[in-house]
C-alpha cells in the first residue's frame, strides 16, 4: 500500500472509530436498542476476534504456515485458562514463541 | 459520597491504567512491524484510541491487505464501543462539549469500570480517573513500542508475532468462559468466525477473510438460533472482568 493510503487508512478509521463511540452517547437508546440489533452487535466481537486469533496465529502472506506461534497461543490459553492476570499472558505467550523460535526456527 | 469510596475508584482507575501498558508496548512495536512509521503509531493510539480497532488494522496492514479490510475490521470492532455508550449515556449524563470529550475514552476498560459505581457523582470519577490513566498509559508505551521496535533482533520478533494472537485471545476470553452473556452463542459464533477465518485465508486478499468471518453471527441470528430471548440483561457488563480493549 502506497504511503498515502496508510495515511488515509489512519485517518479515516480513527475518525470512524471515534463517531462509533460518540454514537452511543448520543443515540436515543430505542434506536440501537431493539433486541436482534444489540444481540448482532453483542456477538460480532466474538466472530472478529475468534478470526484476528486464527489469522494471527496461522497465516503468513496469504498462506496457512504452523509454527513458533500456534504453541505461544497454546500456552496463552493455558494461562488464560489458570485466570493468569492479561499481563502474565502476555509474557507466556512472548516467552514460549521466542524459545519455539529458537528451538525450531 | 466518602472520601474512602472516591480514593478507591481513583485507585481502581489508575491501576487499570498502568496494567496495559505491556499491551501498549506490543502494539506500538506491532504497529512499526506492519509498516506504519512511529508517527503513525502514535496517532493511532491518540486519536482511535480503542486497541482490537487498532491492533486488527495493524495486524490487516502486516498481512498485506488493502485499506477497505483495514478500515472495515477496525469499525466493524468498533461497534461495540457504540453499544458501551447506549449503556453509559444516562449513568454519565454529559451534555454539550463534555460529552464529545467524553465519547473518546468510551471503550472495554472504561464501561467495565463505571457500571460498577451508582450515581451520577462516583460514576463520572470511576470513568474520568480510568480514561485518563489508560490515556496516558496507552499513548506513552505506544511510543516506547514503536522506537523499541527497530532495535528488536529476530528473537524479539518472534516473541512479538507471539504476542498478538495471545493479545486477541485474552480479549476473546471473557467471552467464552462461564459467566459471559449468551455464553452458547459466543462460542458458537467464535468457533464459526475462526473457521471462516483460516478456511478463506488462501483464497481472499489478506484482511478481508476476518471481514467475512462477522457472518458467523448469522449462526446465532438465524435458524441455528436458540429461541430463548436474550432478556432485559443482554449485553450488559456487568462481572465481566477487564481486559485490555
Amino acid at each position: 500500500m502506497s504511503p498515502s493510503s496508510v495515511w488515509l487508512v489512519v485517518l479515516v478509521a480513527a475518525v470512524g472509530t471515534y463517531l462509533l463511540k460518540l454514537a452511543g452517547l448520543s443515540v436515543p437508546p430505542a434506536v440501537l436498542n431493539r433486541p436482534l440489533i444489540r444481540r448482532a452487535v453483542e456477538l460480532v466481537p466474538a466472530a472478529l476476534l475468534a478470526a484476528l486469533v486464527a489469522v494471527n496465529a496461522l497465516s503468513t502472506e496469504g498462506a496457512l504456515k504452523v509454527d513458533f506461534r500456534l504453541a505461544a497461543l497454546a500456552a496463552a490459553a493455558l494461562a488464560l485458562a489458570l485466570r493468569a492476570p492479561f499481563i502474565v499472558v502476555l509474557v507466556v505467550a512472548g516467552g514460549v514463541g521466542a524459545l519455539g523460535y529458537v528451538v525450531a526456527g | 459520597m466518602s472520601g474512602g469510596e472516591r480514593a478507591r475508584v481513583i485507585r481502581d482507575g489508575l491501576g487499570l491504567g498502568s496494567a496495559v501498558g505491556l499491551y501498549g508496548v506490543a502494539f506500538g512495536a506491532t504497529a512499526t512491524a506492519a509498516g506504519l512509521s512511529v508517527l503513525q503509531a502514535s496517532l493511532l493510539s491518540l486519536l482511535m484510541f480503542t486497541g482490537a480497532s487498532q491492533f486488527a488494522l495493524v495486524g490487516v496492514l502486516a498481512s498485506g491487505g488493502g485499506p477497505i479490510a483495514a478500515v472495515g475490521s477496525a469499525l466493524l470492532l468498533g461497534t461495540r464501543n457504540t453499544i458501551y455508550g447506549l449503556r453509559l449515556a444516562e449513568q454519565l449524563s454529559y451534555r454539550g462539549w463534555r460529552r464529545v470529550a467524553a465519547a473518546h475514552w468510551v471503550i472495554d476498560e472504561t464501561t467495565a469500570v463505571t457500571v460498577r459505581e451508582g450515581g451520577q457523582e462516583l460514576s463520572r470519577l470511576a470513568f474520568v480517573a480510568s480514561g485518563a490513566s489508560l490515556f496516558l498509559f496507552w499513548n506513552l508505551t505506544t511510543v516506547a513500542g514503536a522506537l523499541g521496535a527497530k532495535s528488536f533482533g529476530p528473537v524479539l520478533q518472534a516473541a512479538l508475532d507471539s504476542l498478538v494472537p495471545a493479545a486477541f485471545l485474552a480479549l476473546l476470553w471473557p467471552r467464552l468462559v462461564r459467566g459471559a452473556e449468551l455464553l452458547r452463542e459466543q462460542r458458537i459464533v467464535a468457533a464459526g468466525g475462526a473457521a471462516i477465518a483460516v478456511a478463506l485465508t488462501p483464497v481472499l486478499a489478506p484482511g478481508m477473510q476476518i471481514i467475512v468471518a462477522a457472518l458467523a453471527v448469522l449462526l446465532a441470528l438465524g435458524p441455528f438460533a436458540s429461541r430463548r430471548d436474550p432478556g432485559p440483561g443482554a449485553g450488559d457488563l456487568d462481572g465481566r472482568p477487564a481486559g485490555a480493549s
